[in-house]
């Protein structure tokens, strides 16, 4: 299955004013690709992820998932600041998806516990997510979206919250898990480095409203690791990134 | 075993301000160590008291010896006089709850999810909220009688109009992040209500409903003073008319036990069924 969307444009209502997010953003993401959408602050993002999840309608344009009856796939969303249910434990927070989804509890809870145990929080499903590091909080967060399969896998600066040495010890898990990325990903960031060291593509937005000014491929083999960073490549790449974004962080930092 | 201690056990505590953010309270807010402090007062002025009026220099009209009023609450109660008029007045305060609080919460709930419904109930609970309650008894009595019916009306608004707002507030307390989560995974109606609203909303339903229960408890005194022969109000009035101070002190400091008593039988509710509240007001 592919992601396609079609010149998607969407406006915001702010105070009576007119506030446009998104105009004409069109890309494809195909069945194996990771995808980054890379943008300053503001430009849209979020609002592209949200409307690839479905929990907001384009005014102009459009979303297919190409080679999905219904155009209606499974997606799961992983949010910023984990958007875990304060109200839940850790595992009623990791199974929420599949409950949602009708799956049984001995499943659900067969499915998660793997996960968990992998992810170093097996002995925290019964705790609530007060009683986590913030790391813990975000690889929970991680879980409930990966436990649910999904189809196309959404994600919204995950690690944007964290401090610069957890980030870098959980996009170190992200690639494992990922393994060889069987399933569209549309990860939101504006941090370059981790898109170069996460996509296989990124595509650069323009500050708001967000349009797609220009696209990256990065050919570094998968599985990935950390130590791509320190590469030249990496550095050259980053570059030529930086250079196509300058001016509208520049832009944004104006205003 | 805290928070901290399990990820220290565990050696997880992977971001260390976790452990840095719960030592402060840890060590400087111990309640253990530091509750007497808050006893101190109280039971230095009830010792100053005692002795005071013991020596003759308080009158003893106005101000009896503490232990002379815990001696009539002893015999009151062995006599069944208060238990009678203390379980009367908790009826009241039981059904006139379960009835002011049960549709406040349910129109709470209601307003605070659904914006319309809330847009056309604002203004008439704005305006209804600021009349005083007691101010609204003589015609509850015109229209209810003066017999248990109009009591427990009055309560019953009393309470619901605190159990209303704090549910509405506690609806709107959500994050947004929690309802596009719940729906980004296709979570229905019913399911976003039982596993978003209703959970996400309860601490500030718990403070609405330890709000109500408080201004219940005003309310029945204050009608049992007007319009009752039974009831701890009643029992105060009718201690006041014949002029019995202990009975007075008796009726104030059950009345102040009963209010405190509910108060802890809420807070161990909320302890056991939000467990995860704590959580919330500690950072």
């Amino acid at each position: 299955m592919q992601v396609a969307c079609h010149e998607i444009s969407l406006a915001y209502r702010v105070r009576g004013k007119r506030l446009e997010a998104l105009s004409d953003v069109s890309f494809r993401v195909a069945e194996h690709e990771f995808v980054c959408v890379l943008g300053p602050s503001g430009c849209g993002k979020t609002t592209l992820l949200k409307i690839l999840a479905g929990l907001l309608q384009p005014q102009r344009g459009r979303v297919d998932f190409v080679g999905r009856p219904g155009n209606n796939p499974l997606t799961a969303m992983v949010f910023q600041d984990h958007g875990l249910f304060p109200w839940m434990t850790v595992l009623q927070n990791v199974t929420f998806g599949l409950e949602m989804r009708g799956v049984g509890r001995d499943e659900r809870e067969g499915r998660a516990f793997p996960l968990l145990e992998r992810a170093g929080l097996s002995r925290f499903t019964r705790n609530y997510p007060h009683e986590l590091s913030i790391g813990m909080k975000q690889r929970a967060g991680l879980l409930r979206a990966f436990v649910t399969d999904p189809e196309v896998l959404l994600m919204d600066e995950p690690f944007a919250s964290l401090d610069a040495q957890t980030k870098l010890v959980l996009q170190d898990e992200l690639l494992r898990m990922l393994g060889d990325v069987p399933r569209p990903v549309v990860y939101v960031t504006h941090d370059i480095d981790e898109a170069i060291l996460l996509g296989d593509r990124i595509i650069v937005l323009t500050a708001r409203p967000g349009r797609v000014q220009g696209e990256f491929r990065v050919t570094f083999p998968r599985p990935r690791t950390l130590a791509v960073m320190h590469t030249p490549a990496f550095a050259d790449l980053k570059g030529l990134i930086w250079r196509q974004l300058e001016e509208a962080v520049r832009s944004v930092a104006r205003q | 075993m805290n928070a901290t201690d399990r990820l220290a056990k565990a050696g997880l505590a992977d971001t260390p301000d976790e452990a840095a953010a719960e030592t402060p309270f840890a060590e400087s807010e111990r309640p253990g160590r530091e509750s007497w402090l808050g006893l101190l007062l109280p039971v230095s002025l009830l010792l100053l008291w005692e002795v005071t009026a013991r020596a003759g220099w308080l009158t003893q009209l106005f101000f009896p010896a503490p232990s002379v009023v815990v001696q009539t609450l002893i015999r009151l109660m062995a006599s069944g006089e208060l238990p009678r008029h203390l379980g009367i007045s908790l009826q009241r305060i039981g059904q006139g709850f379960l009835l002011g609080a049960i549709p406040g919460l349910v129109l709470g709930l209601t307003m605070g999810w659904i914006r319309p419904v809330r847009l056309l109930l604002d203004p008439l609970i704005s305006a209804f909220f600021t009349v005083p309650r007691l101010a609204l008894f003589p015609l509850l009595m015109m229209i209810f009688g003066v017999g248990e019916a109009s009591k427990i009306v009055i309560i019953a608004i009393g309470v619901f109009f605190p159990t209303l707002i704090n549910s509405v507030a506690g609806v709107r307390a959500i994050h947004e992040v929690h309802f596009e989560v719940a729906r980004s995974y296709g979570a229905r109606p019913w399911s976003i209500f039982t596993r978003v609203v209703l959970p996400g909303s309860l601490p500030l339903i718990f403070a609405g409903l330890r709000l109500s229960l408080g201004l219940a408890l005003l309310l029945v005194i204050g009608i049992e003073f007007i319009s009752a022969r039974t009831g701890l109000g009643a029992f105060l009035w009718f201690a006041w008319e014949t002029f019995k101070t202990e009975h007075v002190y008796v009726g104030m400091l059950v009345a102040a036990l009963l209010g405190a008593g509910i108060a802890a039988v809420l807070r161990l509710a909320e302890h056991w069924l939000l467990p995860w509240s704590e959580g919330l007001f500690h950072r």
